[in-house]
């Protein structure tokens, strides 16, 4: 494995600032977790691997509220971007969300359940095969993924599950950007006597057909998921299609 | 001669070396009894408060008033066990569905200061009104917005009105359970009470009593750019980090606690103006 690594190392060193090749690493966990060689064989096995700067994760080192705690990936400043995968070490339930950006930048906001203390990780592949590796920690003290959702309280969910509401930004400081609520209870399984039900798949289209991205989410994603993406530019209404592991669908268009 | 004592507490957030005292309690010596009025963080401080009333006043304590249902207010009630406890019903409520969880909380952030402390969950009803009690008569208002029920008292024998934690004074407010416009309703009917004949003395939740109505000034202009500020940044897009990452501004910016409380309540109330913004049904 050593080999690869290097090779992919000098390879991309050799084509950014000196500054910025200095703090690429390919050992030694910037996050110093005692997990990261397990989640590096879980989700990027055989494949060469950097801690790169360019990966943004940003995330409050204290969250407030562990049921919803806002997470922000930025890789935009990586060229071909095919894959990220965002991950959490200590989560008792690991795996975050997958995104595939298409059309738009890899640029994506959400909020997450976090049971513990943990780093929150984004590795981001790109089409030479190389996965680039950011993160952060959050401290925070628990019951994220084992408390049961609001939903559980009450039965209005189950009028209004998959209901979307959203808006696109045309002009101002934030023009391009697109963001998305969907009622959903996101129950982890961890609850006893609540089985996992989530969402897992959300596409995000334009009205030509053309694919902005491609999102997979997990049971750790916050309930009532709430997502910001930034196109290019706010070019005409957007489709969001997708459904949860019960096969409930949803379709929706995003406005202006 | 009317007697009312308070024990100011520091304006902090819960840590191991102030043990929680971070709150205002009070207490009236009243003809017939002592009224206490909200019973600190812990066991601990419940059992201090005790020993310090009774070195100015032999006068058994008559009852034990909880101005609302957050743990720094109601958690020493353990050590007046003994003695009637009251409080709104949605504050029993509240304590009674919450309680252990705030508790567990305040073990965590305040440490061994909390060895020993367990819910005590008031026994008895308070409504609003006038209310006799050990021989002074008290008016009772219930308002609400800081949490869902949050009890004024005023003593027209004294002058003072205990706002409770619907006014803070030199600290940045707090926000887990508010409802910032309620709240805000509820300052204009506190605001009035401190401009009736009678009264002296404004006693905060938290910070320094006063003789005027600043600190309900300075809980209002908190508490209006805060929702301002949830708002326009939900419908100009930002996400919740970047709101937390927002500057505050140069006149709350110095407050005492001023960025951790503005980012609790981006939490609490940011939500809500996004649901707005984007569409959503409330």
């Amino acid at each position: 494995m050593k080999y690869p690594l290097t090779i992919a190392a000098i390879a991309l060193a050799a084509l950014m600032p000196p500054a910025e090749a200095a703090a690429l690493r390919e050992s030694g966990d910037p996050l110093a977790s005692a997990r990261w060689s397990e989640m590096q064989k879980a989700f990027l096995a055989g494949a060469p691997v950097v801690f790169d700067p360019r990966v943004k994760v940003i995330a409050p080192s204290t969250a407030e509220n562990p049921m919803q705690v806002p997470v922000t990936v930025d890789a935009t400043a990586l060229a071909g971007v095919v894959e990220v995968v965002v991950f959490a070490d200590f989560n008792p339930i690991v795996q975050v969300l997958r995104f595939f950006p298409e059309d738009a930048p890899a640029f994506l906001g959400f909020r997450v359940k976090l049971q513990q203390s943990t780093p929150v990780r984004a590795a981001v592949r790109t089409a030479d095969g190389v996965w680039h590796v950011g993160g952060t920690w959050v401290n925070t003290v628990g019951g994220g993924c084992t408390a049961p959702s609001a939903a559980g309280g009450s039965k209005e969910w189950q009028q209004r599950l998959n209901e979307v509401s959203g808006r696109q930004w045309s002009e101002g400081p934030n023009a391009g950007r697109l963001r998305m609520r969907i009622v959903h209870p996101m129950d982890t399984g961890l609850v006893a006597g609540t089985p996992a039900f989530f969402l897992e798949e959300i596409n995000f289209a334009d009205t030509a057909g053309k694919r902005l991205m491609r999102v997979q989410t997990y049971e750790p994603v916050s309930e009532n998921p709430v997502f910001t993406l930034q196109r290019t530019s706010a070019d005409g209404p957007v489709e969001a299609t997708g459904k949860d592991n019960n096969g409930n669908a949803f379709k929706a268009r995003i406005d202006q | 001669m009317p007697r009312t004592f308070t024990f100011i507490g520091k304006t902090e957030d819960f840590t191991t070396d102030n043990g929680g005292n971070i709150v205002n309690t009070a207490f009236i010596v009243a003809p017939q009894g002592v009224i206490v009025i909200d019973s600190g963080p812990s066991l601990r401080y419940g059992q201090q408060m005790r020993r310090a009333i009774a070195t100015v006043t032999a006068k058994p304590i008559a009852l034990v008033i909880n101005t609302h249902h957050h743990p720094d207010h109601f958690l020493g009630n353990q050590a007046f066990a003994d003695v009637p406890i009251a409080a709104l019903a949605e504050t029993r409520n509240g304590i009674a569905a919450d309680g252990n969880a705030f508790a567990e909380n305040l073990f965590r952030m305040s440490g061994d200061w909390m060895k020993g402390t367990e819910v005590q969950i008031p026994g008895k009803t308070l409504n609003a009104g006038r209310f006799d009690v050990a021989g002074r008569s008290l008016r009772l208002v219930a308002l609400d917005g800081h949490t869902g029920a949050d009890l004024v008292i005023v003593d027209d024998s004294s002058g003072v009105v205990f706002a409770g934690d619907l006014v803070f004074n030199g600290r940045a407010p707090t926000t887990p359970h508010a409802d910032v416009a309620h709240w805000l309703a509820a300052l204009d009917q506190l605001d009035a009470l401190t401009r009736e004949a009678s009264f002296k003395v404004l006693l905060p939740g938290h910070g320094a009593p006063t003789a005027d109505a600043a600190p309900i000034r300075q809980t209002r202009a908190w508490l209006t750019w805060l929702s301002a500020t949830m708002r326009d940044a939900a419908k100009a897009g930002l996400d919740m980090n970047d709101t937390l990452a927002l500057p505050l501004p140069p006149e709350f910016a110095a407050l005492p606690v001023a960025a951790s409380e503005y980012r609790r309540s981006v939490g609490h109330l940011f939500p809500a103006a996004e649901q707005d913004a984007l569409g959503a049904k409330r």
